[in-house]
């Protein structure tokens, strides 16, 4: 993957539990977003996850898909985010 | 490809270390709205203001939330009032309908403040610039969101001490007018050397007349950032203490160069510059004077201070023109006392005077800042103190400003409160020798040798 410009960062922390990634995803695929990469770690007990996904073939809007997220967040008892790439790649890269 | 890392250092730093856009700013040229009926004049500008910038407060919500980036305002900055309101204005209190007509716009399109009631008289006043000058005090205390500010010096013509010795009345007039109010509409009024066309900073924003018909400009933050890369690398040499914040100051501004992109694209305007300015607030953690003691001091204020505050403006520079090919307005180190914990906490301290303050104002870009003094000041001491800061702007060819606020009734010992993102400020001590014979000169201070490039 040569670019994520136009890509959106998930990214998911909080405490770690049975599911996450599931309930995650099975929202994502319901909605026609599609995971291009999944990176995981657990650092002391806590879960953290970024995924980059592309959205360009779902239907819904942007700040839907974020309020439906942070919804599904509360439910499981962490943070949801969901971010356009642009934001890390203007910060990170040269 | 981007890594966990970078996208939770960047998140942190929105989380934990108050990085933020300070502000997207409108600027939005009135040249088109000159009439010579002051009613019309009135409507035009506010027909201007609120188609132009009709989409600010949308278009900065979008990119806060799609960004995970705050935008801490929305403003306006207007061509100076002077040039606009000259032909139709007959008296002070004919300007000051166009300060309510600013404040009803700015209200309308949901922007924080609105700058630009301002005159440009760094060698003379028209008889516009001085009735625009003497209806500050109207306009300022019955508007919520007008900011004024005036241009007294520059490099190429010098001081127009005229000017200075009216601003030293004017100032004085604002305080009486707010007095119930703590003088706290003084904030909205600050005083210029060499002032930018393109600042999106207030209360000094105004839209050059070199300007296009409107243009976007960004303020970015975050000393908070500064500071916290700072801690990994105390005791290392002044290379490693460089090197971090110049990388520091190209990621803060690269995220300002991106909303101002963004903010250009959405709303049909043309980008025109980030502001790479180091702007604290009261919040904890948000302090320039906090990156001085994490530099290496006791409090800002102590010896070494101004040496250090050099070297910060300078990497923030030299990092952010990395992040932005235009940069503009003030860009460096505010230190401002009231909006910055630290500075107050050294003023509380005894560690930090006003000369001091002068001496810092020579190394970074902005002057006297929001510093509250004695409201029993002589308006000619008020108007000496302006000179200083012009003296420095125009001989050192860089920006200074002052914005001062007298408070009236309250002297050296108490403490001012105003609210919010302007935080509260210990009042100053002045120094109490006369410079009335100096101030009551007539006339203007001629420019520097130095200006004669040509």
């Amino acid at each position: 993957m040569e670019n994520t410009l136009d890509k959106t960062i998930i990214t998911v922390v909080g405490k770690d539990t049975v599911g996450i990634i599931a309930k995650v995803c099975t929202y994502l695929s319901e909605n026609g977003i599609n995971v291009l990469d999944i990176s995981q770690t657990i650092v002391s007990g806590y879960f953290n996850m970024m995924m980059i996904v592309d959205m360009n073939q779902t239907k819904k809007a942007f700040v839907d898909c974020q309020k439906d997220l942070d919804v599904i967040g509360e439910q499981i008892g962490v943070s949801i985010k969901c971010q356009k790439a642009e934001i890390f790649e203007k910060m990170h890269r040269i | 490809m981007i890594n966990i890392f970078e996208v939770n250092e960047t998140n942190n730093m929105v989380a934990h270390e108050n990085l933020d856009v300070r502000t997207i700013t409108i600027g939005i040229s009135l040249l088109e709205c000159i009439d010579s009926d002051l009613n019309r004049l009135n409507e035009n500008i506010y027909r201007r203001i609120t188609t132009v910038a009709k989409d600010l407060d949308r278009v900065a919500g979008e990119i806060e939330a799609e960004y995970g980036i705050p935008i801490v305002n929305r403003r306006i900055a207007v061509t100076p009032i002077a040039l606009i309101g000259g032909a139709a204005c007959k008296s002070p209190e004919d300007f000051a309908t166009i300060a309510d007509t600013m404040d009803r716009a700015a209200k309308a399109v949901g922007a924080n403040l609105i700058g630009g009631y301002s005159a440009l008289v760094s060698k003379g006043m028209t008889k516009a610039d001085e009735m625009l000058i003497r209806s500050i005090p109207i306009a300022l205390c019955r508007t919520e969101r007008v900011c004024s500010s005036v241009n007294l010096a520059s490099t190429k013509t010098g001081i127009n001490m005229d000017a200075v010795r009216l601003m030293g009345e004017i100032l004085l007039q604002v305080a009486e007018n707010s007095k119930d109010r703590d003088s706290v509409d003084c904030m909205k009024l600050v005083v210029f050397c060499n002032a930018p066309d393109d600042n999106p900073f207030m209360a000094g924003a105004f839209h050059g007349v070199t300007e296009a018909d409107a243009i976007i400009n960004v303020g970015v933050s975050g000393p908070g950032v500064v500071k916290t890369a700072l801690e990994k690398v105390r005791g290392e040499s002044f290379e490693v203490l460089c090197e971090t914040i110049k990388k520091t100051a190209f990621k803060v501004t690269r995220v300002g160069q991106l909303v101002a992109q963004e903010a250009s694209k959405r709303l049909g305007i043309p980008f025109g510059i980030i502001d790479l300015s180091l702007a604290p607030t009261p919040a904890i953690g948000d302090s320039v004077a906090d990156i001085l003691c994490e530099i290496g001091l006791e409090y800002a204020g102590a010896p070494g201070t101004t040496a250090a505050l050099a070297m910060l403006n300078d990497q923030v520079k030299k990092g952010g023109v990395m992040a932005s090919s235009y940069v503009g307005g003030l860009s460096g180190a505010f230190i401002p006392v009231s909006e910055d914990q630290g500075m107050i906490d050294s003023v509380q301290a005894g560690a930090i005077t006003l000369e001091k303050l002068e001496a810092m104002t020579c190394v970074c870009s902005v002057g006297l800042d929001m510093i509250a003094i004695p409201g029993d000041t002589k308006a000619t001491t008020i108007s000496g103190m302006i000179a200083d800061e012009m003296a420095l702007g125009m001989v050192n060819q860089k920006t200074t400003a002052a914005r001062l606020i007298p408070v009236i009734g309250k002297g050296v010992g108490d403490t001012v409160e105003f609210g919010g993102l302007f935080g509260y400020a210990p009042i100053m001590s002045v120094n109490q020798f006369s410079c009335d014979n100096f101030i009551n000169r007539t006339g203007r201070i001629p420019a520097p040798i130095h200006s004669f490039k040509n």
